[in-house]
């Protein structure tokens, strides 16, 4: 099972993009080039033409409740009245399941992800770290097909950045599914992704795995991201 | 010195109703059988009208929240038509109220029973004017919610409902709780469409500041102690809304 998609939103993107399970696609690209606008697209969270699909599975049309796309927020929009572990059971109770099963279901997800002892949590108690490993939690516990990660580091203070990256990097390999991140730094798509796509002004400008990237920038944007990185 | 002079006029008032309470008596006159019965009756009322502005009220204050996006003379006729209760002298809402609902009222005419001069018409006078701040407290504390937690909620699998239900309700509860306080404080208050619409019969419609009015002319004492009674609501529920008094519920 792979997404397939090909979609436009009118003045923002326009772009063909395949994921494949276990191989993470990152949309790497300056502010504005429509990273962002893509996966609002695909979560249904904004209108576009084309065509999205998930396995046999086509996306458009479908509310954004029925498409089973997970998203990390930027800001990771934690529900700042509810718990963490109300916050990861969230999903699974909007979607019918019972209060129980909904909550040990959590409390699954957050042993996994090394938050359970932060359960009685409110949001504003977590420090940025904490709030994005809960927000991904709350976004794989939902039982998403499709996972999207809106610069899922950018919220953080530079200190722990490395750190938390390593950690994503290890939990969307175990989780294995879709993921697309977008980023427009050239350090997570070398932890996070194996596939990259380029975006500048709303249209792909390089495609390919990132070390082909690295191999052979296409544009001076990667020649300059990718000389900067190797500098450090 | 004007400044001094218009806080004067606003403080002396209660000073002088503090001052010549018959504190004395007020147990005795506060357990008389009128005033227990105009006490028992407004608080019902003013319960039931804050129950009825929350039901009605929430909705419209969606409505007006979401019209933003609407073009701008629909959007302010609403807002306007919202006010409008705000501004109108209640007596005039009473008459309006009479004409419409009235025995031979635009829609009264046609329906089996009478709702003038009943308790009914009471709590319908009490919505008509106690509604706005209801709607304007809810719909600011909806524009001061972060709408991208209702959408961060939908690609959780949540349903239009459920996401009103679980997080937009709960995010603007403070918002709720504060316009149904000055719903009921408003709606125990009101004189003017009430006596116009409701009438005063004791027990029936003969409200706390109704009975206070005719009560000043035969019972100077017992007008006092209900005047007591309705201003210590008034600042409780002052007190209570002072950490979170809504903007624009005053604009």
């Amino acid at each position: 099972m792979s997404l397939v998609a090909s979609l436009t939103v009118p003045g923002r993107v326009e772009l063909e993009l395949t994921v494949t399970p276990g191989r993470t696609l990152a949309l790497l690209g300056p502010n504005g080039a429509g990273k962002s606008s893509t996966l609002q697209a695909l979560a249904g969270l904004i209108d576009y033409e084309g065509t999205v699909r998930v396995g046999s599975r086509v996306l458009d049309g479908v509310d954004p409740e029925h498409r089973r796309v997970g998203y990390v927020f930027q800001e990771y929009l934690l529900f700042p009245h509810l718990t963490v572990l109300e916050n990861v059971a969230f999903g699974a109770r909007a979607q019918g399941r019972g209060r129980v099963a909904a909550r040990s279901q959590a409390g699954e997800w957050m042993q996994r992800l090394g938050i359970a002892d932060l359960a009685a949590r409110r949001p504003p108690q977590l420090s940025g770290g904490q709030a994005q490993r809960v927000a991904l939690a709350r976004a794989l516990a939902s039982d998403p097909e499709v996972l999207l990660l809106d610069e899922p580091l950018a919220a953080l203070d530079v200190e722990i950045r490395d750190e938390v990256r390593e950690e994503l990097a290890r939990h969307i390999r175990e989780w294995g599914g879709l993921t697309i991140v977008v980023t427009h730094s050239f350090d997570d798509v070398t932890a996070l992704a194996e596939e990259v796509i380029v975006i500048e002004k709303g249209r792909a400008t390089q495609r390919g795995s990132v070390r082909s990237l690295v191999a052979e920038p296409g544009t001076s944007y990667v020649r300059r991201l990718v000389a900067s990185w190797s500098e450090d | 010195m004007p400044a001094g002079l218009a806080l004067g006029l606003l403080l002396l008032p209660l000073v002088a109703l503090i001052v010549r309470a018959p504190w004395a008596a007020l147990p005795s006159l506060l357990a008389e059988p009128t005033v227990v019965q105009a006490l028992g009756l407004s608080l019902t009322t003013a319960a039931i009208s804050m129950v009825v502005c929350l039901v009605l009220g929430i909705p419209l204050a969606l409505v007006l929240a979401r019209s933003a996006l609407w073009p701008a003379i629909p959007r302010r006729l609403l807002r306007a038509l919202i006010t409008v209760p705000l501004v109108l002298p209640p007596v005039v809402g009473g008459v309006a109220l009479l004409l419409l609902l009235g025995r031979r009222g635009l829609i009264g005419q046609w329906l089996p029973f009478t709702i003038p001069f009943t308790p009914a018409a009471v709590v319908i006078a009490q919505v008509f004017v106690s509604m706005p701040f209801l709607v304007i407290a809810v719909e600011g504390a909806l524009r001061a919610s972060d709408r991208r937690f209702e959408i961060a909620a939908s690609t959780l699998g949540a349903s239009r409902f459920t996401v009103f239900r679980r997080i937009t309700l709960p995010l603007i509860a403070p918002g709720i709780a504060s316009g149904a306080l000055l719903c009921f404080t408003r709606s125990l208050g009101e004189f003017g469409a009430t006596i116009t619409f409701a009438g005063s019969f004791p027990g029936t419609t003969q409200t706390l500041p109704i009975s206070t009015y005719l009560l000043l002319q035969t019972d100077p004492n017992a007008a006092i102690a209900l005047s007591l009674v309705l201003m210590v609501v008034s600042v409780v529920v002052l007190l209570s809304l002072r950490d979170r008094w809504v903007p624009g519920v005053l604009a």
